[in-house]
């Protein structure tokens, strides 16, 4: 399957550029800083040819080289314990961590992000993510079971918005459901700060048996390395077009796109495809070919291997036979994977191919030389040690420092604002303050967007939104099953982006522990402004240094993730924003605790206490509020709250169960109301009396470590003794009455569920169509 | 690699008492055929996967052609599939004089249609969007051989999914269809993507051609498919022991 014709380029080998060291390279339009390039030049001993700078620019890049956050994100790795470690069978750098879930079970998950592409072109940018991830899955040797998606957009009203939304839901679904794979929830978040630089971050989760667990790395000498799936085009060169001074030809195009197009079937064939490579071990290892391309994919391959590599780059298959090659090196086109393949596995590995109309090349071997040798038409056009490539990239310690005007937003509480002059107080305010909340953009229904997606292809989604947690069953005999959550809040890491980043955590935590899963592991995806902004950097460095003390605190590992910087337009950061997906385990997925109530008479009950915290809170949002300090972290307090949410669930001591974060009491309760359209009759007097706050505060206020879980009455006395046990503040609040087909609170006008639902599900569709 | 269990379970795995084996078919980019094989095991019959490559139908007794992308629908949906070599197999043993019972399920009734199989076609959702939703049907006709469990008349919840479900034909057909009693399935209170005449799924003359854009399939455990008020929904399965009934019956 060799080309037809090999493009004629004036080459830069090897050779060439060891006797012409005069020559100018366009290192800083390729992102390269000065001293960058003179790190190459030493690491080589000589200049680098076109298409090693080529290589060296993007696997340099913030983006592939972590080069700013990797002194911080050290922390992840460094602050584990031997209890962490118990049930991680692969930890950070691999394509995705994997997690042991008992039964032979490993499942394998990760969140990155594909920000800046989705605001670009957001149908594809949005589309490609899902892809990305879902190759880093399958590359671990996974099947994907399950996609998520957070997102965060600008202004609801703002128009530009509407594009994005449309664009990206649309591409969402358009490539998740031609996969799949269900998506089972995600995060939806309106704010102006997102306006330029929109997030959109994806996640898959994907399951196998231990012994299915493939790593990438090139071993074995003589070992074939194998490129296959689509073809190698001109889509994702960013600022690649300079290298046209390779070329003789003038009439190629000029200018390439710098984002990636989805083909979402040929994802689909590649996914049936890897997985029947895996199940007859044909692969030694694998690797998705993903940011950098090809680039990326031999560097990681050979320098996690024992040796070399030596790849003949006129056999990658083409869309543009005009491509130089460091435009190949460089192309991120989509669907493409890279594998080792023993001598003896050719002919099988070639008849899964074919099975499957999936096109290949063999590109070169596993070597013992310790070099990345690629040539070109026989021409050594890179010589490299892959190392010095994929992970001896530059490490850059960025000056941070905490903002100077950091105390100032501090000492601006809600509480005495302006912005809190009219406290509602009367029941007609205060049913008016809960059907303005239910419907604010952040808090709407979000089915506008998830019934784009299909929750159902596989038949083991238990849980989807709007559900505290996805749920999906790994082992149909058992029902053994993963839940998972995705959580941030940018105004909270804003104000305090330590607290905030473990105020992240504690949510994903607490979502995960409500539907019944006890939790296992985390996946991170951080998105914030720029590093060479000492601010930022400060927010990053804190946000990292709270997080993995979190995670310690309550005994949850990352196994990987991402970060994506310079999300900023001008000198205007994103609130940063690191979005944090936590795995949990159900033995029995039929257990799950769903979030809505089902049967009359069953008790109300409120976990843990609500302080004045109304400081970031949806409340001071709407209100246009921003200042003071996020709600208090109590991990401790999160951590037995989590127990008791999971023994209830296991001992069927709960019928639904919701978390309460974001709009606090009084949006858990209408959401536990709506959710099967089963009222309820509440009454919050002793409560606030224990608490001592007002009605107000106590619906509206954002303290942490709560919940609102109904318990059958047989269940109360256990129930009861459980809670006391641990110490756990508890207070029945009410009882599912569905007869008042409302939701009635006392000092609250009643609220009938029909305009609740109204109110809830108008506001997407009023500004999307 | 160990073959994930997503096709049911080794518990289920022996060959069922009923003995009838029902063939669901698998094309590039097809996605719900776990979810069928699924169903068939859960009805007491035997799941035979089949490849669209394959040239002959492995005795099967009947065969589901499941939902998905076949080929990516990028041309249009199901127009390449029909083209499959099993598709040949599957149109001559349906037309035969054996009738094997055949059901199309969101694209594999796309795949139905494209066959000529069915009549009529599914061009875009009116309102331009992919759509997924519990979908409440009325089955029209239970004597076809995949509705003759449900009574006439009944009102079954089952999931719809799909971007290119509005079912379109001219009004002689539409007219034919309705008074041949082969509208077999209409929506009900929500006509979720413009289809003429509420239409969800229709039969052949015979009764053994079934095609319908809602997903069956994923109403047949409970936990795992439609709820409403934390009650799931398995009317799904009621196409699966309806067929498994005409086959038993017929052997």
């Amino acid at each position: 399957m060799t080309q037809e014709t090999t493009a004629k380029f004036n080459i830069d080998t090897v050779a060439n550029a060891a006797v012409t060291p005069e020559v100018e390279l366009p290192w800083a339009e390729l992102g390269l800083k000065q001293n960058e390039f003179e790190e190459i030049l030493k690491v080589l001993g000589r200049r680098p040819t076109g298409a090693e700078l080529a290589m060296y620019s993007v696997m340099w890049s913030e983006h592939c080289s972590y080069k700013s956050s990797k002194n911080h994100l050290r922390q992840f790795g460094a602050k584990v314990t031997e209890e962490m470690k118990k049930d991680m069978l692969v930890g950070i750098g691999e394509n995705a961590g994997v997690t042991n879930l008992g039964d032979g079970w490993a499942v394998t998950f990760k969140i990155e992000s594909h920000n800046s592409p989705s605001f670009v072109e957001p149908y594809q940018g949005a589309a490609t993510g899902i892809g990305g991830i879902v190759r880093d899955i399958i590359s671990m040797g996974a099947r994907p079971v399950a996609v998520m998606d957070p997102l965060r957009f600008g202004a609801i009203d703002h128009p530009d918005t509407a594009r994005v939304m449309h664009g990206a839901v649309a591409g969402i679904g358009g490539y998740g459901n031609s996969l799949g794979l269900p998506n089972i929830g995600g995060e939806m978040v309106f704010d102006a700060v997102y306006q330029g630089n929109p997030l959109v971050n994806a996640l898959a989760v994907g399951v196998m048996r231990h012994e299915d667990i493939r790593l990438a790395n090139a071993s074995g000498k003589g070992n074939k390395v194998v490129l296959f799936g689509a073809r190698t085009g001109g889509d994702g060169i960013g600022g690649a077009s300079v290298l046209a001074s390779e070329s003789f030809d003038d009439t190629k195009p000029s200018k390439r796109p710098a984002v990636q197009v989805g083909d979402p079937f040929a994802e689909k064939v590649l996914i049936e495809c890897c997985l029947e490579l895996f199940k007859h071990s044909l692969v030694e290892g694998i690797q998705d070919l993903g940011a950098a391309g090809i680039s990326c994919a031999t560097s990681e391959l050979a320098s996690n291997g024992d040796g070399g590599m030596q790849v003949e780059l006129t056999s990658v298959l083409l869309r543009d036979h005009t491509l130089t090659p460091g435009e190949i090196l460089m192309s991120e086109s989509q669907e493409r994977m890279m594998a080792v393949v023993t001598p003896e596995n050719i002919k099988a590995f070639e008849a899964v191919m074919e099975k499957w109309n999936v096109e290949y090349s063999w590109l070169g071997e596993v070597t013992d030389t310790g070099r990345l040798i690629i040539t070109w038409d026989g021409e050594v056009i890179v010589d490299v040690d892959p190392r010095t490539v994929a992970h001896d990239g530059p490490v850059y310690d960025r000056p941070y420092a905490r903002p100077s005007w950091q105390d100032e937003l501090q000492a601006n509480h809600f509480n005495g604002s302006a912005a809190d002059s009219e406290r509602p107080a009367t029941s007609g305010a205060l049913a008016a303050a809960v059907t303005e909340l239910v419907s604010s953009p952040n808090m709407c229904d979000k089915s506008w967007i998830t019934k784009q997606y299909d929750r159902y292809v596989g038949g083991n989604t238990a849980l989807a939104f709007p559900d505290d947690s996805g749920v999906i069953r790994v082992d149909e005999e058992t029902g053994l099953g993963v839940a998972l959550s995705t959580d941030a809040n940018g105004r909270y890491t804003y104000l305090d982006p330590f607290q905030g980043a473990q105020l992240a955590l504690a949510e994903a935590y607490r979502n995960v522990a409500t539907t019944g899963a006890v939790p296992m592991a985390v996946s991170d995806c951080l998105n914030f402004g720029s590093p060479e902004d000492p601010d930022v950097m400060w927010q990053l460095a804190e946000a990292i240094r709270g997080l993995s003390d979190a995670c310690m605190e309550l005994s949850v590992p990352v196994t990987g993730g991402n970060v994506s910087l310079y999300n900023q337009t001008g000198t205007t950061a994103i609130h940063p924003s690191p979005v944090v997906a936590v795995l949990g385990k159900l033995d029995d997925v039929a257990r799950r605790t769903p979030s809505g109530w089902r049967e009359d008479g069953q008790a109300i009950y409120l976990l843990g206490t609500t302080a004045d915290e109304l400081d970031g809170s949806e409340w001071a949002n709407l209100r246009g509020h921003l200042g003071g300090v996020p709600p208090r972290v109590d991990l401790k307090a999160e951590h037995t709250l989590g127990e008791i949410l999971i023994n209830a669930s296991r001992d069927g001591m709960i019928d639904a169960a919701h978390d309460l974060s974001e709009g606090g009491l009084a949006a858990a309760l209408a959401e536990s109301a709506l959710r099967y359209g089963v009222g309820a009759r509440v009454s919050l007097g002793e409560v606030a009396e224990r608490d001592g706050v007002d009605l107000f505060t106590l619906l509206f206020s954002e303290s942490q470590a709560r919940a609102i879980v109904s318990v059958p009455r047989s269940e109360e006395v256990r129930f009861n003794d459980m809670c006391t046990a641990r110490g756990f503040a508890h207070a029945r609040i009410g009882v599912v009455d569905s007869a008042t087909e409302a939701l009635e609170i006392t000092g609250v006008d009643s609220l009938p569920l029909d305009a609740l639902r109204e109110a809830h599900e108008g506001t997407l569709p009023k500004y999307f169509g | 690699m160990t073959e994930l269990p997503l096709i049911g379970s080794a518990a289920v795995a022996d060959a069922p008492l009923s003995g009838a084996r029902i063939g669901v078919v698998t094309f590039p980019g097809t996605l719900d055929d776990r979810d069928a094989a699924r169903a068939v095991r859960l009805a007491g019959a035997e799941a035979v996967s089949l490849w669209h490559a394959d040239t002959e139908l492995a005795d099967v007794d009947a065969v589901v052609v499941p939902g998905g992308f076949s080929y990516g629908d990028y041309l249009r949906a199901g127009a390449i599939a029909r083209f499959a070599p099993l598709m040949g197999k599957i149109v001559d043993a349906a037309n035969s004089d054996a009738k094997l019972p055949v059901l199309g399920i969101c694209n594999g009734f796309q795949i139905l249609t494209e066959s000529h199989l069915l009549p009529g076609s599914m061009v875009k959702n009116d309102h331009l969007k992919f759509i997924c939703r519990n979908q409440v049907l009325r089955v029209e006709n239970s004597n076809t051989a995949w509705t003759s469990d449900y009574t006439q008349g009944q009102e079954i919840t089952v999931p719809l999914k799909n971007q290119d479900g509005q079912y379109i034909a001219d009004e002689k057909t539409l007219d034919e269809l309705e008074a041949e009693g082969r509208v077999v399935f209409r929506y009900v209170g929500f006509n979720p993507n413009g289809s003429r005449r509420d239409i969800a799924g229709i039969s052949n003359a015979a009764g053994n051609v079934v095609g319908l854009m809602p997903h069956p399939e994923h109403a047949v455990e409970a936990g795992f498919g439609p709820e409403t008020a934390g009650e799931f929904s398995v009317d799904g399965l009621g196409f699966f022991t309806s067929v498994l009934s005409q086959i038993v019956g017929g052997k």
